[in-house]
């Protein structure tokens, strides 16, 4: 089962680099592609309209797209199956070790990434126009799943005694989870703020990429859909479960732990951007960009406080 | 403070030549309120939270990690005074966290209490008037054949729980109060916190010790009788729950790689009533009444008996502490009563002895007896180094009970006897001027805090209505409808009735939620 579940996770990794692949053949060839665009251009500066990028249900086919929609849906076939290879993977994982399949730092990651993949074809379901999206979630899928398997793999073993408590499914259940959602609505969060530079004319490397990429608006309103939904969990897992089950077994609910210093330091960040937002005052750019600097504050404390300091979270098996 | 309302920036325009230093004070003052409760200070006041939160993870924090801070001393002697000055090594107590804390706090009270002042009102009013111009609602709609009047409108949208008022022959109708509401708790559940985390820092206490198994070392829940221990300015030492704890055993499995698997502690409670047994683990502390006791962790303390030139023999343990995961353990065990003349009664100061040990739960086979080769005692070996010699003890200087003074071994005063040596339980060693060491065997300890928080409880509720305030001013909306019904005509029954909708926070489903009214508002009808 240990064998399986490490395979599994090879399996993921190929199948969103499958997905990958595919995104950025559609990404140059598709309909809305580079190619495809050269096209349009002649057609518009024939005095139609002008073109308004628009998350269109299905776009136009002509013959020559044939190809590219047929790459997109095995786009979307990878993402489905890396994802569920990514799950079963932890599934496996919890079976083998016979307890909940996030204790140490490499299970924690592959969970809050499954809780993200996992989101991503739920929105991907409920907004398929947002599927040009996929290349950059499958990329930093790869990336993660990546520093996962090569960085932080730990073989299977029992649970420290520390960990050994049903809080371990409230807490760190709660905390993978909208961990991963966060992770998900920050791909939008990035991309709403190239697509805004591109819409405002600016022309550098990654502003470039805007007009592919979904509206603003869209971006601005998935991300922050995203992050309100993720926002609550996130407080209950680190405000709420987390100081209780730390005054059962440190003595105390809130210490000031490294991990408890960066939780917090996430929690506030992530409620400014939630205030900003509602904040006509303030731009949505600048909202965006605090959204941005929150998953930050969340990767440090996923790796930055795991890997460089030491202190009572200190189970990452490193 | 989740609402779409702005809140002016700036004071107005300060009047061109104020009339006397008191209304120019005023002014400032109202200015400086004003500025104080906008939005734009109190996002700034969160990030500087956030941002003053950082050093606390990067530094060594004393309440957190005493012996870091030390370290950081040792390496950092010249930059460690001004990290001190600065309050580097107790962030979350320093005035300035404090300061930007409390400025929030401030802030946060001067936003809520006219929001508060507003949704109170606004709960008790009706909704507005019908609009003039419905068709300049975002949402807008004519249902040309309408049977019902306006009762029958208003009775619809009720059962639908929204907020109607009837005015001839149109009805407002709101909904979604709920948004502010919990907004508000959200808000106001985070003073709520504060006070709670202040009164567990002032009515709080907590004391952490070792203590080691046996009836010998019991001890009874009393300032003196902790390693260290801190109390609320609030509490008075006498008032202290009255009990007392004996640890009777200490149970620890571990992997096959040294991990620990479990802990488990017996003790016996005295002073509550009758004696009783509990047992507790980590994850599981120890509920007695007004404290809790808490497993952190264990050892071993070696138990030594020393036999002393005149034949007077002592026997002690001292809890030795592990330095690896393997329980490699240290620490040193003192005779300063050894060899008093049984003739004389005098008492050598020079002839005190001591030991320096490293005690190896699994010890490898062959020297170097370094390093334990596994927690559990599968293999015990205590390596001791003899000294003898002033130990320094009298003096009066509180010195560390787990390692002889190195000034005095510096200084000569105490002196190394023979090679170290390994002993294995049951051995004994005999030194140079025919004392023996023996080393019996060991006994198990734990370390314990014991901790009072009254305020832990409040701020687990106070985060609950937080948690509940907020999802219902995320999700929350606040939208209303307008109905009017036209004039009837003489020659139909039916009147034409139209209808407006207005969402008056961000809300993306408000279309399908009014087109359902209107059809909900028509059947009914």
């Amino acid at each position: 089962m240990a064998a399986l579940s490490d395979q599994l996770l090879v399996v993921a990794m190929l199948g969103y680099l499958v997905a990958m692949i595919c995104s950025a053949a559609v990404y140059a060839f598709g309909s809305k592609g580079v190619v495809a665009r050269v096209a349009e251009r002649e057609l518009v500066g024939a005095g139609g309209p002008p073109v308004v990028e628009s998350v269109s249900p299905e776009p136009v086919v002509a013959a020559r797209d044939g190809r590219a929609v047929w790459i997109g849906r095995a786009a979307t076939v990878a993402t489905v199956l890396a994802t569920v290879a990514q799950v079963a993977c932890l599934v496996a994982r919890g079976i083998a070790a016979d307890r909940l399949p996030w204790g140490n730092m490499y299970e924690y990651t592959i969970a809050s990434t499954s809780v993200a993949a996992v989101a991503w074809l739920v929105v991907l379901a409920r907004r398929p126009g947002l599927r040009h999206l996929n290349l950059y979630v499958s990329l930093t899928m790869v990336v993660l799943l990546g520093v996962a398997g090569l960085l932080l793999y730990v073989p299977i073993g029992p649970l420290v005694p520390a960990l050994n408590s049903y809080w371990l499914a409230i807490h760190v259940s709660a905390i993978a989870i909208s961990s991963g959602i966060f992770l998900v609505g920050f791909v939008p969060a990035a991309l709403f703020l190239i697509r805004d530079g591109y819409d405002r004319g600016k022309v550098g490397f990654p502003f470039s990429l805007g007009q592919r990429l979904p509206a603003a608006a869209v971006l601005e309103r998935l991300s922050f859909r995203l992050h309100a939904f993720a926002f609550p969990i996130w407080t209950f897992g680190a405000l709420i479960a987390g100081p209780i089950w730390a005054e059962a077994a440190w003595g105390r609910y809130w210490g000031w732990d490294p991990k408890e210093v960066w939780a917090f330091i996430s929690w506030i960040v992530y409620a400014g951007y939630l205030h900003a937002r509602a904040t006509p005052s303030v731009r949505k750019t600048t909202a965006t960009w605090i959204a941005v600097l929150g998953f930050l504050t969340m990767l440090m404390n996923l790796f930055g406080v795991n890997l460089f300091f030491s202190g009572l979270h200190s189970y990452g098996g490193l | 403070m989740t609402t779409t309302q702005a809140r002016p920036e700036t004071p107005p325009a300060p009047p061109p030549r104020p009339p006397g230093w008191g209304a120019w004070l005023a002014g400032v003052a109202r200015g400086a309120w004003r500025q104080l409760t906008s939005m734009r200070t109190a996002l700034v006041l969160l990030f500087l939270l956030a941002v003053a939160a950082i050093p606390g993870s990067l530094l060594p924090q004393r309440n957190v990690e005493l012996e870091k801070v030390q370290n950081f001393y040792r390496e950092h002697p010249s930059l460690a005074p001004w990290v001190e000055r600065i309050d580097g090594f107790d962030v979350f107590g320093s005035p300035w966290f404090a300061a930007i804390y409390l400025l929030l706090f401030t802030s946060l009270i001067g936003c809520l209490v006219p929001r508060l002042r507003e949704h109170w009102r606004a709960l008790r009013s009706v909704p507005p008037k019908v609009p003039a111009r419905l068709d300049r609602l975002p949402q807008h709609t004519r249902v040309a054949d309408y049977d019902g009047d306006v009762a029958a409108v208003a009775a619809a949208l009720r059962k639908q729980r929204w907020r109607v008022a009837v005015r001839d022959d149109t009805v407002s109708a709101e909904k979604g109060y709920l948004k502010e509401t919990g907004n508000l708790v959200f808000h106001f559940a985070f003073l709520a916190v504060l006070v709670a985390v202040a009164l567990g820092s002032w009515y709080g206490w907590h004391g952490n010790r070792i203590l080691v198994a046996g009836p010998d070392s019991a001890f009874c829940n009393s300032l003196q009788q902790y390693d260290e221990s801190k109390l609320g300015p609030r509490v008075d030492e006498g008032g202290l729950p009255p009990f007392c704890l004996r640890l009777d055993d200490f149970q620890a499995t571990f992997q096959d790689n040294g991990q620990p698997k479990s802990f488990r502690a017996t003790v016996t409670v005295e002073g509550e009533g009758p004696a009783r047994s509990e047992s507790f683990s980590v994850n599981e502390p120890l509920r007695l009444d007004g404290a809790s006791v808490y497993l952190l962790g264990h050892g071993y303390a070696p138990i030594v008996r020393y036999t002393d030139r005149f034949g007077r023999t002592q026997t002690k343990d001292a809890p030795f502490l592990s330095t690896d995961e393997m329980q490699t353990s240290t620490g040193a065990i003192s005779f300063p009563d050894a060899n008093v003349d049984p003739a004389t009664g005098v008492r050598d100061p020079s002839l005190q002895v001591g030991f320096d040990g490293i005690y190896l739960p699994t010890a490898p086979t062959e020297p170097p007896f370094l390093r334990s080769r596994f927690p559990a005692e599968d293999n015990p070996g205590l390596l001791l180094t003899a000294y003898r010699g002033n130990l320094g003890l009298d003096a009066g200087i509180p010195s560390s009970v787990y390692q002889l003074d190195q000034g005095q071994i510096d200084s000569g005063r105490l002196s190394v006897v023979g090679e170290p040596k390994l002993l294995r339980p049951g051995e004994k060693w005999t030194l140079d001027d025919g004392s023996t060491v023996e080393f019996l065997g060991t006994k198990k300890y734990v370390t314990l805090s014991v901790r009072h928080d009254p305020g832990q409880g409040i701020a687990l509720v106070a985060s609950v209505f937080a948690l509940g305030g907020l999802m219902l001013s995320l999700f929350g909306k606040r939208r209303r409808v307008f109905f009017r019904l036209a004039s009837p005509t003489p020659t139909s029954r039916s009147r034409l009735l139209e209808v407006g909708g207005l969402p008056r926070t961000d809300y993306p489903g408000f279309a399908e939620e009014f087109t359902s009214t209107v059809a909900a508002v028509r059947e009914k009808a």
